[in-house]
């Protein structure tokens, strides 16, 4: 049988096995997406999954090129009878294209990379008046401390919730991290944030939510047995329900 | 000062070397040759034990809550009733990484052939230093003891990755486990003795011991992977022991170097895991790259695209590989101004990995390829590299990676050089010059069988947890369906397990394979690749001392299909008189025409 | 390659560093002991910038004279060892013995007050663990507050105790050295391991001339 008819039977066996495994267990075919899920809900959301879609393209269009090329030299290539190999060592002009070409579109990358990197890091970009928030990861719950009315922390009108963090719509929120025993890592997919929180270090993490509902929480560091329950929620309130809600717990805590 | 001692080499001892005995020759070799084989049995043994921990962390993850076969075997402490605990499964995560890094991929590369290629491919008798080889070896089979130990110990196995970031690991307080985590510390600590001493035998051997008019640029570029892999373990372990011995105090002596309430610093350990830590990822590769190297080239019939590129780019490699430890770190609470700088460093060290996959193209093109098996894991190794590499882009970019950082995402991306690099390389590496080794060929069929079904179930296995980690779905969680966003993603998650199972099932085929070839295989010959290096001038397997004299070098290993040379092969050590080409020697490509460096 | 260049070449290795090979070996292992310094060194410093409160003064808690003269000896048996490697250049294997053994000698000197040292610094409380760090400091009579804070005792005691294993393994290797030059194995032509050890001796102060400066005198 000739090379391209054994060639050809091989992938459609594989591809058999491939479509009945997937019959059988039942993912969905939207679970093979490489574009970053739509329940995007922050001012971060739209640059991020943005510039995932500008790597995606890049090394996508790279990965297409180069295993295509690989594929059909080797069928282009193949030992034939008669067939001898040319006698090259290289070519030097080519090296620098591959080296240039490279080089300058990872350098271009990583500078447009720098502005986003540090209007989510700078802590000097942190929005003056982002409502602020203290929360604590351990094992294996959130506690987050509002400063009360008075909106001084440490004093007896601050109230706690515990693995539900709530903010108001469209206002910068900033969290100041903390852990109490391990590293954990506080992480709010849809709003495409995640930072490590570091017991002995406070470290601030700020964000925008652009709509209201409930979004998910998750630890997103290995910090001990619990690791895979430390979920919570995060509700986002609109600004009239938000002071509602912080008055409602102003008076528990006054109550308690 | 005067240079001391005789003549380092004694070759010339090919025949009537005395009989040492059997525990001389099989259990305490000095016979670099013999090394080699004996890292590869423990190392295999290891892969087989790293394995079966990856499919119970998948069958967990494929079918959650659910008893395992065979798991009614296990204690109560691991799985009761066959069921998973989390606590085991934390274990399980950081144990089957464990094995894999440092009792798995590290020995058979730096250990099976550091030692069987770089003497062969030099044209030396045996290594530098042959009794610290055979202590380099036996360092391994002890610390694998002590590393199995550890799942036996009350409290069980550590669990705290492998990255065994403090203060998690810094106290039993946090994990449940105590001595399992000591011994884990205890382990890697010998273990780094070996890969030191082996680095030092390694870069002595290849500095001083080449024979005559093997210059620097006609080393195989095998034996270059191996040279500057050596040099990174040299200069990356010891870190590790350091920072593993300052974990050990916080955790036995009460120390706190690690530890917040003493006001020790987690980061100070993710600094010098990771300083360690990313060198060793090239220690992982760089050998697999090496091999790649050897079979396309052999196997294409053709030079090496490039070679003075793809030697700089190793180098370049091994040199860069140092700056780009934080890149780990971005989201880790780490200045972000220092982030940055890791950004701009870590994308430059994507540009060497590119020449050379260009390279290895450039050797394919216009070649006359033989779809041998080592061959084709050669080539599975550079497609998926490809993939490990692309993939690595989207986490060079730091906010990029504050939303796939711990996810699955970075599953996919370390599997994929890791295995579709570093196991795919290894196999070449194995299959290739098994008849060396064993003086047998590997049956072909069987290579080819498990091939295709490796690369089939490998890539069905891990290329959807690249989207698994678009979707957010957490790394080392024991559980995902505790999350709401992740229940949808169960079946995609069995999917995977499943392949997972299949892609562990076929390594028997290779298993059996390697094990049947050593009787029955077919006789190997001297040369059955027609290859140029100096290894492939010795008999198969080559007797004690290697070579009966010194070989002499007139030309670089890549001579295929020179076009004023009748065989389409021409080896290093041929001497231009009987080069049947007709009197002239054929323009060497090495302008090196003299013995000096 | 020529052939006249190849009919004439030796059937020798190529020069490579032009360095026999247990020198190199040993060079190149000592590179991986820098690395391992580096390690030790590196936390030292950056935890000292993180929390430079847990550390005092120079020379309250450390005894900085003894060490200064534990120095003054580690440097005197570099010079006992260089005269040990000259006397088997020229042959003496008189000379060899007795400067090997005043190396050995001085080294277990070094340990010995090293030991005494640690003994006097944990009696006063200065000890590497989190809870049991209480350091008083020199001349207080086992009195009042502490000084400092436990990173002090954990580094110092990591970066020295180090040391000192390396310098006690230096002493054995050269006290199996010097019961080889008792045996006559070495000549002129044939010193690699006195040579060896001695690279391995003046490493091993070199990084002790560092902790010291870094240790006890900032």
């Amino acid at each position: 049988m000739n090379f391209f008819w054994r060639t050809g039977m091989v992938l459609v066996g594989m591809l058999t096995v491939v479509i009945v495994l997937w019959v059988i267990t039942g993912p969905s075919w939207l679970d093979l997406s490489w574009v970053m899920p739509d329940n995007v809900a922050s001012t971060f959301g739209p640059t991020l999954d943005n510039l995932w879609l500008v790597i995606l393209w890049i090394t996508g269009i790279v990965f297409f090129i180069t295993e295509i090329t690989l594929v059909v030299f080797l069928l282009k290539y193949r030992n034939r009878e008669g067939r001898k190999a040319e006698y090259s060592h290289g070519n030097n002009k080519a090296e620098v294209v591959w080296t240039v070409i490279p080089f300058v579109v990872v350098m271009a990358l990583a500078f447009y990379s720098k502005g986003i990197w540090d209007d989510i890091r700078d802590p000097d970009r942190i929005p003056a008046g982002a409502y602020p928030i203290h929360v604590m990861g351990a094992q294996f719950e959130w506690s987050a401390t509002y400063s009360g009315a008075d909106g001084q922390f440490g004093t007896t009108d601050d109230f706690e919730s515990l693995n539900v963090l709530h903010i108001p719509v469209d206002q910068p929120v900033v969290v100041q991290l903390e852990a109490e025993d391990v590293i954990h890592s506080f992480f709010i997919p849809e709003f495409r944030i995640k930072q490590d929180a570091v017991p002995g270090m406070s470290t601030p993490v700020w964000f925008e939510a652009t709509a209201t509902g409930e979004y998910t929480l998750a630890c997103a560091e290995l910090c001990g047995l619990g690791h895979y329950r430390m979920g919570g929620t995060v509700v986002v309130h609109s600004e009239a329900d938000f002071q509602n809600w912080l008055a409602e717990q102003q008076a528990q805590a006054e109550a308690d | 000062m005067s240079t001391t001692a005789a003549t380092e080499t004694h070759t010339g001892h090919a025949e009537g070397h005395h009989d040492l005995g059997f525990i001389r020759t099989y259990i305490f070799s000095t016979d670099h040759k013999m090394i080699a084989r004996q890292f590869l049995f423990v190392s295999l043994l290891f892969l087989l034990v790293g394995g079966i921990l990856a499919t119970m962390v998948r069958w967990q993850l494929g079918f959650p809550g659910q008893p395992m076969p065979l798991g009614g075997m296990l204690p109560d402490t691991m799985a009761p009733g066959g069921i998973i605990l989390p606590e085991f499964y934390n274990s399980l995560v950081t144990m089957h990484a464990t094995f894999m890094v440092f009792f798995a991929l590290m020995p058979l590369q730096a250990g099976v052939f550091g030692n069987l290629l770089i003497p062969l491919q030099i044209g030396a008798d045996d290594m530098a230093f042959p009794r610290l080889n055979m202590v380099s070896f036996w360092i391994l089979p002890v610390a694998g003891i002590i590393m199995l130990a550890s799942f036996f110990v009350e409290g069980g196995a550590a669990g705290a990755g492998w990255t065994s970031y403090a203060p998690l690991s810094s106290s039993g307080e946090w994990t449940g486990v105590y001595m399992g985590q000591i011994l884990w510390l205890v382990s890697l600590t010998v273990l780094g003795f070996s890969s030191i001493l082996g680095a030092v035998n390694y870069v002595t051997t290849v500095m001083n011991m080449r024979a005559p008019g093997m210059t620097w640029f006609r080393i195989p570029l095998a034996t270059w992977s191996l040279f500057v892999t050596a040099w990174l373990l040299l200069l990356a372990i010891p870190i590790l022991t350091g920072g593993l011995i300052l974990l050990t105090f916080d955790q036995t002596l009460g120390t706190a170097f690690f530890r917040p309430e003493g006001s020790g610093e987690p980061l100070l350990w993710q600094h010098i895991f990771w300083f360690f830590g990313h060198p060793e990822v090239y220690i992982l590769i760089l050998p697999a790259m090496g091999f790649t190297s050897e079979v396309i080239a052999n196997r294409s019939r053709k030079p090496i695209f490039g070679y003075h590129s793809m030697v700089i780019a190793m180098v370049a490699i091994g040199f860069l590989g140092w700056i780009v430890w934080g890149h780990h770190m971005f989201q880790s609470g780490m200045n972000p101004l220092l982030g940055m700088t890791f950004v701009v460093t870590t994308v430059v060290i994507a540009v060497p990995s590119a020449i050379k996959t260009f390279n290895w193209m450039g050797t394919l093109w216009r070649g006359n390829i033989h779809f041998d098996t080592p061959l084709l894991h050669a080539v599975a190794f550079v497609s998926l590299f490809i993939i490990g590499g692309l993939s690595g882009i989207f986490m060079a970019s730091a906010p990029v990676d504050i939303y796939i950082h711990d996810t699955y995402f970075i599953v996919a991306h370390l599997h994929y050089v890791l295995v579709g690099g570093s196991l795919f390389g290894i196999f070449a590496g194995i299959t290739y010059y098994y008849p060396k080794m064993f003086g047998r060929m590997m049956n072909e069929g069987l290579g080819k069988v498990h091939f295709f079904l490796s690369f089939l179930f490998y890539n069905m296995a891990f290329f959807p947890m690249h989207n698994l980690g678009v979707q957010g779905m957490m790394r080392r969680i024991y559980d995902p369906n505790q999350y709401e966003y992740l229940q949808g993603l169960q079946p995609m998650n069995t999917f995977i397990s499943i392949s997972v199972f299949l892609f562990a099932a076929t390594q028997v085929i290779f298993a059996f394979n390697f094990l049947w070839s050593l009787r029955a295989g077919k006789e190997a010959g001297r040369n059955p690749w027609k290859s140029n290096t100096l290894l492939w001038a010795t008999p198969s397997p080559p007797p004690h001392g290697n070579f009966p004299e010194m070989p002499i070098v007139y030309r670089g290993p890549y001579e295929y299909s020179h076009p004023d040379h009748d065989e389409d092969f021409w080896p290093q050590d041929d001497p231009p008189a009987t080069s049947g080409s007709g009197g002239q020697p054929a323009a060497s490509p090495n302008p090196e025409l003299v013995p000096g460096d | 390659m020529s052939d006249a260049a190849v009919a004439t070449m030796d059937r020798k290795p190529m020069p490579g560093m032009k360095v026999y090979n247990m020198k190199l070996g040993m060079w190149v292992f000592l590179l991986s002991e820098v690395m391992f310094f580096t390690s030790l060194i590196g936390s030292y410093i950056i935890l000292r910038f993180a929390h430079p409160d847990h550390w005092t003064d120079p020379g309250i808690v450390l005894n900085v004279p003894l060490t200064a003269l534990n120095t003054f000896f580690l440097i005197c048996s570099s010079v006992t060892m260089v005269k040990a490697f000259a006397a088997i250049q020229q042959g003496d294997q008189k000379g060899l013995k007795n400067w090997l053994l005043a190396t050995i000698l001085i080294g277990a000197a070094f340990v010995g007050i090293q030991i005494i040292e640690y003994a006097a610094l944990s009696s006063e409380g200065f000890l590497p663990m989190l809870d049991a760090y209480h350091a008083v400091g020199r001349g207080n009579p086992h009195e009042g507050p502490s000084l400092g804070g436990p990173l002090y005792g954990a580094t110092f005691y990591a970066m020295t105790g180090f040391h000192g294993a390396h310098v006690s393994i230096g002493v054995l290797c050269l006290i199996f050295v010097y019961f080889r030059a008792r045996s006559g194995a070495y000549t002129e032509e044939s010193l690699a391991g006195v040579e060896v050890i001695g690279l391995y001796w003046h490493f091993v102060d070199l990084v002790w001339i560092l902790l010291f400066t870094i240790v006890y005198l900032i």
